[in-house]
């Protein structure tokens, strides 16, 4: 006896199997992103007064990225239309910009993960803290774009406008001079720990996803030929789960990069 | 809508050019609400609650139109709507409750 | 936790099942019945190795730095200085104690009674030729091996397994400066991975492939059970993926999201601060609590199936069972922090986790009368398995009532803690959920092999193990009244020195030596269990070959489809899609020749 239901709709509940599937898989990471985002609340709500940072990451670069999302959401859903009406051809068209902003996401992701790890706080032996992102290091000084501040607490609102910082000049420190230096990595701060895992575990959505679509669009020739039903089904289940990643993203976007 | 007894190719074609139109003006929509979140968040207004719950709000509208449209849901089927409500509410009660945990404590518990 | 397998086949199976080497009919296969008994024997594997990881626990407690008997040379050859001498030392203790929890929870009771039991009688049950995604199932099985081999490692490596128990409380957790932990998470992002396509399977099987006529309400009440326990699986396990996801980067990229600020010990220096320690337990028990009811649900169902089976007539109360399943389902969401009462809650938070608790215990009530009141008016047949259910029902009944006072936050500030938690939750567990997965496992052997295993051993299986079982749990209810704290390595000998025996009077807070004494009882209690389990081992084998054929597929005269099948049941179970005419427990039906009614036998007239 085969399973029922692949493609056909099972009369009761108006549905096929893989529908349903992904749906219920969708809800268990509805939980998994919603339990980060619980965290980050807790962690915002439980730090001091003004120790909680603004303007730690670009804004034009985080807009970029929703509009390449939206786009890619939009694609995805006209790719699986395209072959609702039959169109292969239109389908290929529309995954391959799909796949496209993915990889351009994971681009401009990396890109501003790499400015955090070279944006780094120096903090000197004589008690002055300098920030900024290190151009070169050598053994005897490290040499950076940044400023000093007074207070630390002025770190904590960079509240820059769109385009990002303003640019500072070049400072050398020696390094006989530093008592502590540490970049903005996950450690640095509760925020950039949330961040990073926050944006990590969706980059690692957004990678999986692409992989699948990719899959689909590379080798889908023969299922279409064979099965066409049943191929449209699976560009539906796969973009219900790019669109999920979307959904994510609409969310993370303005929590870290705007609030 | 979006299921599968599949007819003839022109009748999808004609059922589907509306819903076409339908995305291109969820897909304006959605860059509208990404241009006014970023915009609004410049504004200076008179407490930070403000600026989180605009963004929240017009996040929530981005995402209901992207499940309501891209994803189908609202034409979707009663078994999907039961299985996120049940989720929803799941979620809802880790959030609430997690939080309202962190901020009820015994009289005269000292915080920092 | 990526949707790449979530693609529904149809018209291959006929053209692998005609040429299937060993490997993917036995190895890499994607029939739900192999997959169940590939999970139930790894299972049942790891269940008697958490139980050696017990035995050797409880031989410290015992006898505190002593050379472990038979064993201890080799375990000192194996994992080095913590086992030197053939002492377990107090490290070594309490990583056995993380994973002797660990293991049972995650790789023992869970795989066993919801992914093997689940996954090879519920197709049958509701008349459907396999699981809906059958290679997700296939990923699943896959992913808990893989998770349960990270943890078995773990105790090879440097610095041993985990040793922050199974529940893994930061700062504690993370603070060992050892790599344990680190293995933990991983293998249980793993377990968690396969817990979560399981129940994305499991649910969307019993929505979509149930046969013509099975309509909810005609469900066995083991399939709801399953169907409940997959929801609580998908919903709750995500929280503590994301928490584990967190404890990791604590661990491994040293930020601090349950690192307070001005914590500072040994390495922990240099951290950010700002994190919660809290945070991780809400995540924890947010899982956590659910997680009790994954482990009893499924046994509930097996309970439910045979004692309709034994007793010839119809379980009482099914609408009552069902809506009380899923109620208990609904509510766990909402009770976890009663595991958390010391954490110096507000008494709001508390009155509300403690109302919400009190009024779970309904649902639970209402199911455990249902099935005693079942027996009422039976003509109950008294073999292996019925025996082993009939047991269940009291001691899950002592289990469950022992939890009252650890639901109320008065009560449980004396009893958090303390071995009478231990003495609640492995009544529930032992002489009850696996008492249950015992039963399963006589029930269905002879499905799935069409022989019977031996009645007289299964007797003395059954006999030895309730009385030890109840000999080694009830002393600790008193152990844990007076005082006597968990995870304690020397197994509270350091209490003792406060037990003034020349004056004549206890000091409040030291542990007489009678209950000290009591952990040699213990100790050879547990073994006598361990040496009952060697009959069910050689039983289990040797019937496979050798034990007295069942006679027919159906040799218990049962109602329900996963009878009404050859034995075992071909690839794709059904030649066509049985059709369901009635409910699943028409025994005894009045009129009828039998004394009972199949579920797909088409009504005479």
């Amino acid at each position: 006896m085969e399973i029922p239901y692949t493609t056909e709709i099972r009369k009761d509940t108006g549905l096929y199997n893989a529908k349903v599937g992904i749906w219920l898989f969708l809800a268990s990471e509805v939980m998994l992103f919603g339990a980060l985002f619980s965290t980050y609340i807790l962690l915002r709500v439980g730090t001091p007064e003004g120790y909680w940072p603004h303007g730690w990451l670009t804004v034009w670069l985080g807009t970029l990225n929703t509009i390449v999302l939206i786009t890619s959401s939009i694609t995805t859903v006209m790719a699986w239309a395209s072959l609702k009406m039959g169109n292969f051809a239109k389908f290929k068209m529309f995954h391959a910009i799909t796949l496209c902003c993915a990889l351009m996401f994971l681009a401009i992701k990396s890109y501003e993960y790499h400015d955090k790890f070279i944006h780094n706080e120096i903090t000197l032996k004589d008690g002055r803290i300098a920030d900024g992102h290190v151009i070169k290091k050598t053994a005897e000084a490290v040499t950076i774009e940044g400023h000093f501040v007074e207070d630390r607490k002025e770190l904590f609102n960079l509240r820059t406008g769109f385009f990002g910082p303003p640019k500072h000049g070049e400072i050398e420190i020696k390094t006989a001079d530093i008592a502590k230096m540490s970049n903005y990595g996950p450690a640095h701060h509760t925020y950039n720990a949330i961040y990073f895992t926050l944006t990590g575990l969706h980059a690692l959505h957004v990678i999986g996803g692409a992989l699948v679509i990719f899959y689909l669009w590379a080798f889908g020739g023969r299922m279409w030929k064979e099965d066409p039903e049943r191929f449209t089904n699976r560009i539906e289940i796969s973009g219900l789960f790019w669109h999920f990643v979307d959904l994510v993203w609409i969310f993370l976007f303005p929590v870290l990069y705007l609030l | 809508m979006s299921d599968q007894t599949q007819t003839a190719h022109s009748d999808h074609a004609d059922h589907f050019s509306h819903h076409v139109r339908r995305y291109l003006y969820v897909f304006a929509a959605l860059i509208i609400g990404t241009a006014f979140t970023v915009w609004a968040s410049y504004i200076q207004f008179p407490s930070r609650e403000i600026n989180i719950a605009v963004a929240l709000v017009i996040a929530s509208c981005k995402a209901f139109l992207v499940a309501g449209y891209f994803m189908h849901l609202i034409s979707e089927k009663k078994m999907v709507y039961g299985i996120l409500g049940f989720t929803l509410f799941f979620f809802t009660g880790l959030m609430a409750l997690t939080l309202w945990s962190f901020g009820d404590f015994p009289p005269h518990t000292v915080t920092h | 936790m990526q949707a790449t397998h979530a693609i529904p086949h149809t018209g291959i199976h006929e053209e692998h099942h005609a040429d299937a080497g060993f490997w993917r009919t036995y190895v890499f296969s994607t029939d739900h019945k192999i997959i169940g008994i590939q999970y139930g024997v790894t299972a049942l594997c790891f269940l008697f190795f958490g139980f050696l990881l017990m035995l050797m626990m409880r031989w410290q407690i015992a006898h505190p730095a002593t050379p472990v008997p038979l064993v201890g040379p080799l375990l000192e050859k194996m994992l080095g200085t913590v086992a030197s001498q053939g002492k377990i030392s107090p490290d070594l203790y309490n990583s056995f104690g993380a994973m002797h929890g660990t293991i049972m929870v995650f790789l023992a009771i869970v795989p066993l009674a919801f992914a093997a039991f689940g996954n090879y009688v519920v197709p049958l049950m509701i008349g459907a030729p396999d699981m809906a995604f059958p290679r997700v199932n296939m990923a699943s099985y896959q992913s808990y091996v893989i998770g349960g081999i990270i943890m078995v490692v773990s105790f090879f490596i440097p610095g041993g397994a985990a040793q922050a128990g199974w529940t893994s409380y930061s700062p504690l957790a993370t603070s060992i400066a050892t790599n344990g932990q680190t293995f933990w998470l991983v293998g249980m992002v793993f377990l968690i991975t396969s817990s979560l396509l399981g129940a994305v399977n499991f649910i969307a099987t019993i929505i979509q492939l149930r046969a013509p006529g099975m309509t909810w309400m005609r469900m066995p009440f083991f399939v709801w059970a399953q169907f409940v326990t997959a929801f609580l699986l998908l919903l709750a396990f995500p929280p503590l993926e994301a928490a584990g996801i967190m404890q990791l980067m604590d661990k491994v990229a040293h930020t601090s999201f349950f690192l307070p600020t001005g914590l500072a010990v040994g390495t922990l220096g240099n951290i950010s601060g700002g994190g919660s320690p809290l945070l991780w337990q809400h995540l924890f028990w947010f899982l956590g609590h659910p997680e009790v009811y994954v482990l009893i649900l499924p046994a509930m169902g097996i309970v439910a199936e045979i004692i309709a089976n034994n007793t010839r007539k119809p379980i009482w109360g099914y609408k009552s069972l069902v809506y009380s399943a899923l109620t208990l389902g609904f509510l766990s969401f909402i009770v976890w922090a009663h595991h958390m009462y010391l954490t110096g809650m507000g008494i709001r938070v508390a009155t509300f986790f403690q109302t919400t608790t009190m009024i779970i215990s309904i649902p639970s009530v209402i199911i455990l009368t249902c099935l005693f009141l079942s027996l009422w008016g039976g003509s109950i047949r008294f073999n292996t398995p019925m025996l082993f259910v009939m047991a269940f029902l009291p001691m899950f009944g002592i289990g469950g009532l022992t939890g009252l006072p650890l639901g109320f936050n008065f009560s449980d500030l004396h009893l958090h803690d303390t071995y009478y938690v231990i003495a609640h939750f492995h009544y529930i567990v032992a002489p009850g959920t696996i008492f249950a997965l015992f039963a399963g496992v006589y029930y269905w052997f002879p499905k799935m092999t069409g022989r019977m295993m031996n009645e007289f051993w299964g007797r003395v299986h059954f006999w030895i193990s309730l009385i030890c079982m109840n000999l080694i749990f009830q002393p600790m209810f008193a152990q844990g009244m007076a005082g006597m704290i968990r995870r304690m390595s020397d197994g509270g000998a350091n209490y003792t020195a406060a037990h003034n025996t020349a004056a004549g009077a206890d000091v409040i807070g030291g542990l007489s030596d009678s209950l000290i004494h009591l952990h040699v009882f213990i100790l050879w209690a547990a073994v006598c269990l361990g040496a009952a389990q060697i009959p069910f081992i050689i039983n289990f084998f040797w019937s496979i070959k050798h034990g007295k054929p069942a006679g027919s597929d159906n040799p218990w005269n049962a109602t329900t489809l996963e009878w009404q099948t050859p034995t075992p049941p071909p690839h794709g179970n059904f030649a066509k899609a049985p059709i369901v005419y009635r409910g699943p427990y028409e025994y005894s039906v009045p009129g009828h020749a039998t004394d009972f009614t199949p579920q797909n036998e088409p009504d005479k007239a």
